[in-house]
């Protein structure tokens, strides 16, 4: 580890996010406003008119002339970035796959937000979780440090030779975006060593001139996809390997796809993503105060996914649990989705169950988690409960 | 001086105005000084003085005026951001003896939904138009639209609005006004009570039109966004009317009907 120079700052979850992206040096920077995106954007526009950072800042007309602008200067080689949340993801859904399918290492930030109808402007994480298979790298953050160390650490994985894929950084609408917390801003000429100018033969120019958006045939359509699927698992070397650099170089870490927490003695560990991990931290230790062997699975990566350490629990613990802020209606959670496959594979007859509230914007209180905690337990020796349940339901639904 | 009850005061007699009908009893969450209260007072008005509010179907936009819903007591339906006149083009014409409007910001119509409002119009489409022009978008906090004046402040434009970074403020009226399926476009404002008369009667034949089945009617409402322009309400209404006039004047852009399908015809005769 080098000698920090430590310069601490109290800022929201929105502003860590635009010094992460400063620090990152993009190029280009083109977005549309929405809530609760919009003090990253602000500020980045003041970073860029008043010199602090060198870079084009496009105001587009919408998400959509947001991502095919970041396209466009992606195919030239150069380094971009995008926010957004919610309703303007959604309306991105398009150009994302076109991103992806291109190989473009375009960065963003998504503000986690309930999508409409109803209309609400509040946190749930059903925005981006609808897009796990938009072929973009996902990661979940769960404080305002994280969510800038991993803006660095983006562009880094993107825009890796084996990668090339873009990489969404998710963090919770309101509750991360707005509020304020002490927060490292690492130096420029660290984050440079770290982070060097973006340098790719996958791009258009006259040296060697090249299409980078094409059509293909039933012939081949298969291999590409293929192609982008490999890249997707090789990320995930690479998120390790960034990270352990990262680690090295900033003295953070964050344990890569997935972050265990006293989950190696643990009898119940609940599955976390995004902010709620903090709350559960306080429960967790208070339940261990008091004997319980509770743990915490803090997922990072949605995509690629963290089978592996999934896989690899399943055979420690007796009982998990997932909180999803998300629905997929029909089914039950994505996250629930996603991480009953990866047991599925392992043989792991545990007991599990799918928590699923705090959708638009309700809290998820301790007491909430208490007793998901005791649920599993209770699981652990009768199996008498609800596989998927919604939690703090009101009575006055339309049963 | 005896002291006078606030009781002796309410009475049948003394009332010289009262709200809208069609204006509920929700507390609005304007900010003061903001063109929105007015501009929904005048929509509920025309409702009232028509007699349709059970004929009125609204379309509401994404911005500040999102829940407009909750203000007048007719029939709404909310559309994803932009997207309103499409809305309105399949409400009218499955409900053709209906009114519809829709009530659209600068930033939903001029910007992102540029594409529905111009393709709304050009057909023709028999609906009213409100259209809010307080050159920014204030829902999320005021931050530079289309239509932001050149050398304006915003939240991403702090050192003002520059024509080389952000190109020129959309004139999106001026270019409606050329399309064939319109019959009325105009640009008024509300800033004293003389114009607010003027935009109640803009309003009002704008609903009429729809009797007439003449084409669009298009009416752009010079407007302020206080808390996006950090102004004082009284500040505000100086400001719009020292710049915001200059560059968005107001009066009828286009008063006829829209043309006729012969008038197009000949080019393949
Ligand atoms: C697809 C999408 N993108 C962005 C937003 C965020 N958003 C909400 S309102 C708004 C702008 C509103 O400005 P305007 O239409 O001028 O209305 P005002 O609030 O000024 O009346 C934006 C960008 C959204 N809701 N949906
Ligand atoms: S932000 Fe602007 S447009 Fe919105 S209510 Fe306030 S003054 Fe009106
Ligand atoms: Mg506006």
């Amino acid at each position: 580890m080098e000698n920090l120079k430590t310069n601490k700052i109290f800022i929201s979850g929105d502003e860590a996010v635009a010094h992460g992206v400063r620090l990152s040096r993009p190029h280009v920077i083109a977005a549309y406003p929405i809530t609760p995106q919009t003090i990253t954007v602000e500020r980045l526009s003041e970073m860029v008119e008043n010199g602090e950072l060198d870079s084009d800042y496009m105001h587009v007309e919408s998400e959509h002339s947001a991502l095919s602008a970041a396209m466009g200067a992606s195919s030239v080689g150069a380094r971009t970035f995008t926010a957004t949340s919610s309703q303007g993801l959604l309306y991105m859904v398009e150009a994302m796959h076109y991103a992806s399918g291109g190989r473009y290492p375009i960065v963003m930030m998504n503000a986690n937000r309930s999508v409409a109808l109803p209309w609400s402007i509040y946190g749930d994480q059903r925005d981006s979780l609808s897009q796990l298979d938009s072929g973009w790298i996902q990661v979940y953050v769960e404080d305002a440090q994280e969510a800038l160390d991993m803006m660095i650490q983006a562009y880094k994985i993107a825009e890796h030779a084996k990668v090339l894929t873009p990489m969404m950084v998710n963090l919770d609408g309101f509750i991360l975006t707005h509020t304020y917390e002490m927060v490292e801003i690492p130096d420029q000429a660290m984050v440079d060593k770290f982070l060097p100018v973006f340098e790719t033969p996958n791009k258009m120019c006259f040296e060697n001139p090249k299409n980078m958006a094409f059509s293909s045939q039933p012939d081949d359509n298969t291999e590409f996809k293929y192609q982008q699927n490999q890249a997707m698992f090789d990320a995930i070397e690479v998120i390790e390997q960034t990270e352990k650099e990262f680690g090295e170089l900033f003295g953070r870490n964050y344990q890569s796809m997935v972050e265990e927490i006293n989950c190696d003695d643990a009898d119940a560990v609940l599955v976390t993503l995004g902010s709620i991990t903090g709350t559960v931290r306080v429960v967790m230790e208070q339940l261990r105060a008091r004997g319980l062997k509770v743990g915490i699975l803090k997922i990072r990566y949605m995509r690629p996914f963290p089978e592996k350490e999934i896989m690899a629990l399943s055979h420690k613990i007796k009982a998990i649990g997932v909180i999803d802020k998300d629905i997929s209606f029909g089914y039950e959670g994505t996250i629930f989705t996603n991480v009953n496959s990866a047991l599925a594979k392992s043989n792991a007859s545990i007991f599990k169950k799918n928590f699923i509230g705090g959708l638009g914007g309700r809290d998820i209180t301790k007491a909430e988690i208490e007793k998901m905690y005791h649920d599993l337990l209770a699981g652990i020796t009768s199996n008498n409960q609800k596989t998927v349940e919604f939690f703090n339901l009101k009575v006055e639904t339309n049963d | 001086m005896a002291d006078i009850d606030i009781k002796d005061i309410i009475k049948e007699e003394n009332l010289i105005y009262t709200k809208p009908k069609v204006i509920t009893d929700t507390v609005m969450h304007y900010c003061p000084g903001c063109s929105h209260g007015v501009a929904h007072k005048l929509v509920a008005e025309v409702i009232d003085d028509m007699d349709i509010q059970d004929k009125t179907i609204g379309i509401s936009p994404v911005g500040c005026s999102v829940l407009a819903y909750n203000y007048l007591d007719i029939d709404w339906q909310q559309a994803a951001h932009g997207r309103a006149p499409a809305l309105a083009t399949a409400a009218k014409r499955l409900m053709p003896n209906h009114y519809v409007f829709t009530y659209q910001g600068d930033g939903d119509l001029a910007s992102i939904g540029a594409a529905e409002i111009l393709h709304a119009c050009n057909r023709g489409e028999n609906i009213t138009v409100i259209f809010i022009n307080n050159a920014i978008y204030g829902m999320t906090g005021g931050q530079m639209a289309p239509t932001t004046l050149v050398g304006m402040k915003t939240a991403t434009s702090p050192y003002g609005r520059s024509t080389e970074l952000n190109g020129y403020p959309l004139k999106i009226t001026e270019l409606i006004a050329q399309l064939p399926g319109v019959a009325y476009v105009t640009r008024q404002s509300v800033h004293t009570p003389a114009a607010v008369r003027k935009t109640k009667k803009a309003i009002r034949k704008g609903f009429e039109n729809q009797d007439k089945k003449i084409g669009t009617s298009f009416i752009e409402i010079v407007s302020t966004c206080s808390s996006g322009w950090k102004l004082s309400p009284v500040k505000s209404n100086e400001w719009m009317e020292e710049h915001m006039f200059k560059f968005y004047p107001l009066g009828d852009l286009k008063d006829s009907e829209k043309e006729s399908e012969e008038s197009y015809k000949k080019y393949i005769e």
